[in-house]
């Protein structure tokens, strides 16, 4: 039985909360108060400031990119400036935006509140981990305004250890110490899961946000130190011209694209499997219904993060590699390509016979179910050997990956900010802005990344400054995509901040929610709970209604929490 | 205008309308689940919004039934995308027999084409329509990538090593070569243009611009630098005669066997140790930076041609030669 | 898991250290047990790290078998053979140590932790003095490498430096972790003396003893890999 008939208002709070007690943002002040903090909660904020300045500068290159790509000439900038753009793009969505996002900002923050515990494992080392970020962040921004980097987020050698004559080296070094912020944050998940779950709460109790995370963290601690090795390797070879990836002195350059993708592919894992996740606590809570086989989606994100670990040389079919060896690799690109089946239709199903709303994380999470589906079913078209020979290395490839990772990810992470924010700032955010804001993010992006589609099986390779005549009107159109996109970012960016000072104030459980996070105050207090939870039912039991819940369950709801129609 | 925007690559090699076919399947496929999942996330969206006073969710957990048939019946589906992919895939990767072997050298940026019959072009390719080509691509740099949209193939070429692609164009006209693999300031820059015409007319275009082939050229370069000084055909040679080497099955010192392929020559002329033949000492010096990798190509073409009774005398007038080294 | 953590039975009873309980932990065994899982984590993700460096020496060894065994039979197998010794020993002086702290035997401990940090810095030293003895014999590619006495043996020289990369960077990343290690064990000494370790709480110890292990594990496989590749004459 449900309790939020209001159709479109989440609860804000009937009557002023009685005097304010301490929560973990007034707790103290001050500037050493944040910088030397070991709240889980606290660095979660600093981490979400550091992201959200990689993602605007990520996303001004992008800009650039997009308006270069007007012209088939590509008059706005000369052709080193685009490489040094489109590399500053990647390196940064990539390795200090995408990667960390969902983890850092929302694993942070949640991950001790949804398991009961008062912080994570190591809190120390969680700091140490923001350090490590804003070291790798700092690093790579000097590389990008002092010079630059030309060789795309690939650093394929013989170019990049031979040719390029720009800053590699440092963009490099940048890329190895923020890896060392991601694994940290992963050892730090996989020991807090094991290790301080609350009382009651067995490993099929967990909300699949957790399971995702945990999936996640495993192929950050494997899959990163690999990536670290790599790229110092090649620093090697550039500093004294040994052969490790150069033919001409021995070096084989396909083992260079082994090792990077050895962690690059996984690594796309680490991007998606959060925003997974949060779709997975989304839809259930919009929808007051317990997830679909939550089982088999618990198991389907440790299947994607074994499975990930598996494929990598997809991105080499026509490089040189054997064709048996491209068989292999195609073969187990369609295996895991299951798990992903499976949640997609858990979550459709999820939908069947709910009651459902169409608030802002909603839609964002509805929006990703869409446009994460049509970029995994272009995979589906890239694991296909013979398509793949032609369509490799083009605008398919950069529309299927952005589909992926634009249309789904950060359309999770935008879910989730939503969901999410009444909790971590204790106001509610403007509900029509928002739903504007997913309004225009899902046209824009369509529009952005549709043509390129078109424009990859006609044949324009990416990385190129300009182009042959005849693509120029599909390109127009995916520059005016990415201006209504631009507009969808910037709305959230204006009034999250502006609900800080001016929203309304949040109740400690707007949507109603299950999970252990909502049974405390918008925002907690620094310990996160008054007393340990006990748990002793599922995290999806939305059907079950707040009074049969606590009445059979034992699952503590605070009377004055318990919203009547 | 509208009508000049293309949407669609034109069809101009035997394998554009296998890949097309396998694209059209693919999309068919993936095009009516995307409108599966979308249909139904839009209709129980709206069919299920939540009304006041509406009836209770019900607690459904999951089928195992269910979720059996969504993991296995996509998977299937799967494997008939496997197999077709890579039956294609297949067909792109193995050149016929008799197909025309033309050589590439790709380099920052650009694209340096050589014919047997001893056409150098830059930049464009001429081939004939309706006639296998088989393109042997090498890079002087970094790696960079030949792609033919039109033809539907596309090869990474890398530095040190031979790849190979083939096609065999149906129509004739002009298409866009591109270079697909990052490689530096001008990759947008490197690219041209694959000419096909009738065969008669590339015939035509053949002997118009005739400098001498390959071969021809390579047997000058055999010469020049003295590789007729041991590769001779005089019996008191210590090096073994090169006639007829091409393509058959050389037996190593160490018990292996190799083919005498394009590669195998070519390292041989540059790493002599390598691969060293039985019954033969190895004092073959290097020519590792006496030849550019044109020049290696001149010299395959050539070793290819060479009949029994071909193999020059060592008298013969030749320019002085390069000075070697010994080394491996 | 458990035979590590086997003394935290009593922790229940016996008051913990004063600040060694961190606040989000119920008692000082969950936070044991936590810490522990962390370092065998930890040592996971380093053994992915030097994985990749294997695996890249796996491959080129596999290519060129010769310039592999050439280029080994010319490392000082005689430092070698010493620093494997003097690591062994490290690590039974880091055992002892576990079992000092386990026993409560606080002169034994610190003792014992300050000779496993003096034996790893013996091996620092004595892989400098050999890095010196590589660098006398023509053994640094870009430094001091003489391609010709290679290539009159028959051995591509290229391929002599792609060992020699591996060997320094392999033996280089060791150090860097070793140089840790040693800190460490320093810091864990002073702390011992200072009486932070007592028989039920002493997780720190056995902790990083974990991880000298495992650097000294690592050192079993660079050797073999490294420097017996080749039958020998000479030890240098």
């Amino acid at each position: 039985m449900s309790t939020l008939t209001a159709p479109f208002r989440p609860q804000a709070l009937a009557t002023p909360p009685p005097e304010p007690k301490a929560n973990y943002l007034n707790v103290s002040y001050g500037v050493k108060s944040w910088l030397l903090t070991t709240d889980h909660k606290r660095i979660a904020l600093l981490y979400l400031v550091s992201v959200t300045l990689m993602f605007f500068v990520g996303g001004a290159a992008a800009t650039l990119i997009r308006v270069n790509l007007l012209t088939p000439a590509g008059s706005l900038v000369t052709a080193d400036t685009y490489n040094k753009l489109f590399s500053a793009h990647g390196i940064i969505m990539v390795f200090f935006f995408l990667v960390p996002v969902v983890p850092t900002v929302l694993g942070n923050f949640l991950l001790p509140m949804m398991i009961g515990a008062r912080d994570l494992a190591f809190p120390r080392l969680n700091l140490l981990s923001w350090y490590a970020y804003m070291a790798g962040a700092t690093l790579i921004l000097w590389v990008i305004f002092s010079g630059g980097v030309d060789t795309g987020w690939t650093f394929y050698t013989p170019f990049s250890s031979k040719s390029s004559h720009a800053s590699v080296i440092p963009a490099m070094l940048a890329i190895v110490i923020g890896g060392f912020s991601g694994i940290f944050t992963g050892l730090n998940f996989v020991v807090t899961v094991h290790r301080l779950r609350a009382p009651g709460l067995t490993w099929f109790r967990l909300p699949l946000f957790v399971w995702s995370l945990y999936a996640t963290s495993i192929i950050l601690l494997l899959a990163t130190p690999v990536l670290a090795m790599t790229l110092i390797l090649v620093a090697v070879e550039r500093v004294w011209g040994i052969g490790i990836f150069d033919p001409a002195l021995g070096g084989d350059p396909l083992l260079f694209q082994h090792l990077f993708w050895f962690y690059s592919h996984p690594a796309v894992y680490i991007m998606i499997l959060p925003g997974m996740g949060i779709v997975s606590e989304i839809i259930p809570c919009f929808s007051r219904k317990n997830i679909f086989g939550y089982k088999f989606v618990a198991f389907a994100s440790i299947g994607i993060a074994v499975l990930g670990f598996l494929v990598w040389a997809h991105h080499m079919f026509v490089a040189g590699q054997s064709r048996f060896a491209a068989m292999i690799f195609s073969f187990l690109s369609y295996l895991v390509a299951v798990p992903s089946a499976i949640k997609v239709f858990n979550w459709t199903a999820t939908l069947y016979k709910g009651s459902i709303t169409y608030h802002t994380p909603m839609l964002f999470a509805l929006g990703f179910i869409g446009l994460f589906t049509l970029g995994g079913l272009t995979g589906l078209m890239l694991a296909a050997l013979g398509l793949n020979v032609h369509v490799h290395d083009t605008y398919f490839i950069i529309a299927h990956f952005h589909f992926i990772m634009v249309g789904g990810m950060v359309m999770a992470y935008m879910a989730g900010l939503h969901y999410w924010w009444p909790k971590i700032t204790g106001r509610l955010y403007p509900e029509g802005w928002g739903r504007l804001a997913a309004l225009i993010v899902f046209i824009g992006f369509i529009l952005t990344f549709s043509p390129q589609f078109v424009l990859g099986y006609l044949g324009m390779p990416r990385r190129y400054h300009a182009y042959a005549q005849e693509f120029q009107v599909l390109n127009v159109l995916s520059t005016a995509g990415a201006s209504i996109l631009a507009v969808g970012y910037l709305l959230p960016l204006i009034y999250l901040i502006w609900s800080l000072r001016y929203g309304k104030k949040a109740g400690d459980n707007p949507w109603d929610a299950t999970g252990l996070e909502w049974q405390s105050p918008s925002p907690p207090p620094p310990d996160n709970f008054a007393e340990p939870p006990v748990v002793t039912c599922g995290p999806y039991e939305y059907a079950l209604g707040p009074g049969v819940r606590s009445q059979e369950s034992g699952v503590k709801i605070p009377e004055t929490e318990v919203h009547n129609v | 205008m509208f009508a000049e925007i293309p949407l669609f690559p034109e069809q101009a090699s035997t394998h554009a309308e296998r890949v097309d076919t396998l694209f059209f399947f693919l999309l068919a496929v993936t095009g009516a689940v995307a409108i599966l999942v979308t249909v139904l996330v839009i209709y129980f969206a709206v069919r299920y919004r939540r009304r006041p006073g509406g009836p209770p969710t019900p607690r459904i957990l999951g089928s195992v039934w269910l979720e059996t048939f969504w993991s296995v019946f996509p998977f299937l589906i799967f494997l008939i995308m496997f197999a077709w992919g890579a039956q294609v895939y297949f067909v792109l990767t193995e050149p016929p027999a008799d197909a025309l072997e033309i050589y590439v050298v790709g380099r920052q940026w650009m694209w340096k084409v050589q014919h047997p019959e001893g056409h150098r072009e830059i930049n464009e390719l001429h081939v004939p329509r309706g006639k296998a080509v088989k393109l042997t691509l090498t890079s002087e740099d970094v790696i960079h990538d030949f792609s033919v949209p039109a033809f539907r193939t596309k090869i990474d070429v890398l530095p040190g090593r031979y790849v190979h692609t083939w096609f065999q164009a149906t129509k004739t006209g002009r298409f866009h070569l591109y270079c697909a693999q990052y490689c530096g300031t001008n990759h947008a820059g490197m690219i041209g243009s694959i000419v096909v015409m009738e065969p008669s007319e590339y015939a035509a275009w053949l002997n118009s611009h005739a400098e001498g082939s390959l071969a021809l050229q390579g047997r000058k370069l055999f010469l020049k630098l003295q590789c007729v000084s041991c590769h001779s055909a005089d019996s008191r040679a210590r090096t073994p005669v090169l006639e007829d080497l091409f393509g058959s099955t050389v037996h190593l010192r160490d018990g292996s066997t190799v083919t005498a392929d394009a590669a195998y020559i070519r390292e041989s002329i540059l790493k002599p140790r390598a691969k060293i033949v039985a019954g033969w000492e190895p004092i073959m010096p290097t020519f590792q930076g006496q030849v550019d990798e044109e020049d290696l190509i001149k010299l395959i073409a050539y070793i290819k041609s060479l009949r029994p009774g071909q193999t020059p005398v060592r008298t013969e007038d030749a320019a002085p030669p390069v000075r070697g080294t010994i080394s491996p | 898991m458990s035979e590590i953590a086997n003394t935290s039975s009593q922790s229940a009873q016996v008051a913990p250290p004063p600040g060694s309980l961190w606040h989000h932990f119920e008692n000082l065994e969950h936070q044991n047990e936590a810490t522990t899982l962390g370092m065998w984590v930890f040592l996971a993700t380093e053994l992915l790290i030097f994985g990749a460096l294997f695996a890249g020496y796996a491959a080129y060894r596999s290519w060129y078998p010769a310039a592999f065994e050439a280029a080994s039979g010319r490392l000082n197998l005689l430092i070698g053979g010493i620093n494997t010794v003097v690591l062994l020993t490290s690590s039974l002086t880091m055992v002892l140590a576990v079992r000092a702290a386990q026993l409560g035997s606080l002169r034994a401990l610190v003792t014992l932790l300050i000779l496993t940090s003096l034996l790893g810095t013996v091996f620092l030293a004595l892989k400098a003095v050999e890095y010196y003895t590589d660098y006398l014999d023509n053994l640094v590619p870009g430094l001091a490498f003489n391609p010709e006495e290679w290539r009159q043996v028959h051995v591509n020289p290229a391929h002599v430096q792609l060992f020699l990369v591996f060997y320094y960077v392999m033996t280089g990343l060791h150090a860097v972790h070793l140089t840790f290690g040693i800190v460490i064990m320093a810091v864990l000494a002073v702390m011992a003396w200072r009486r932070a370790f007592t028989p039920e709480h002493h997780t720190a110890v056995e902790m990083w003893g974990l991880y000298w292990h495992f650097v000294d594990i690592v050192w079993i496989f660079l050797l073999p890999l490294l420097y017996l590749i080749a039958t020998r004459k000479t030890l240098m």
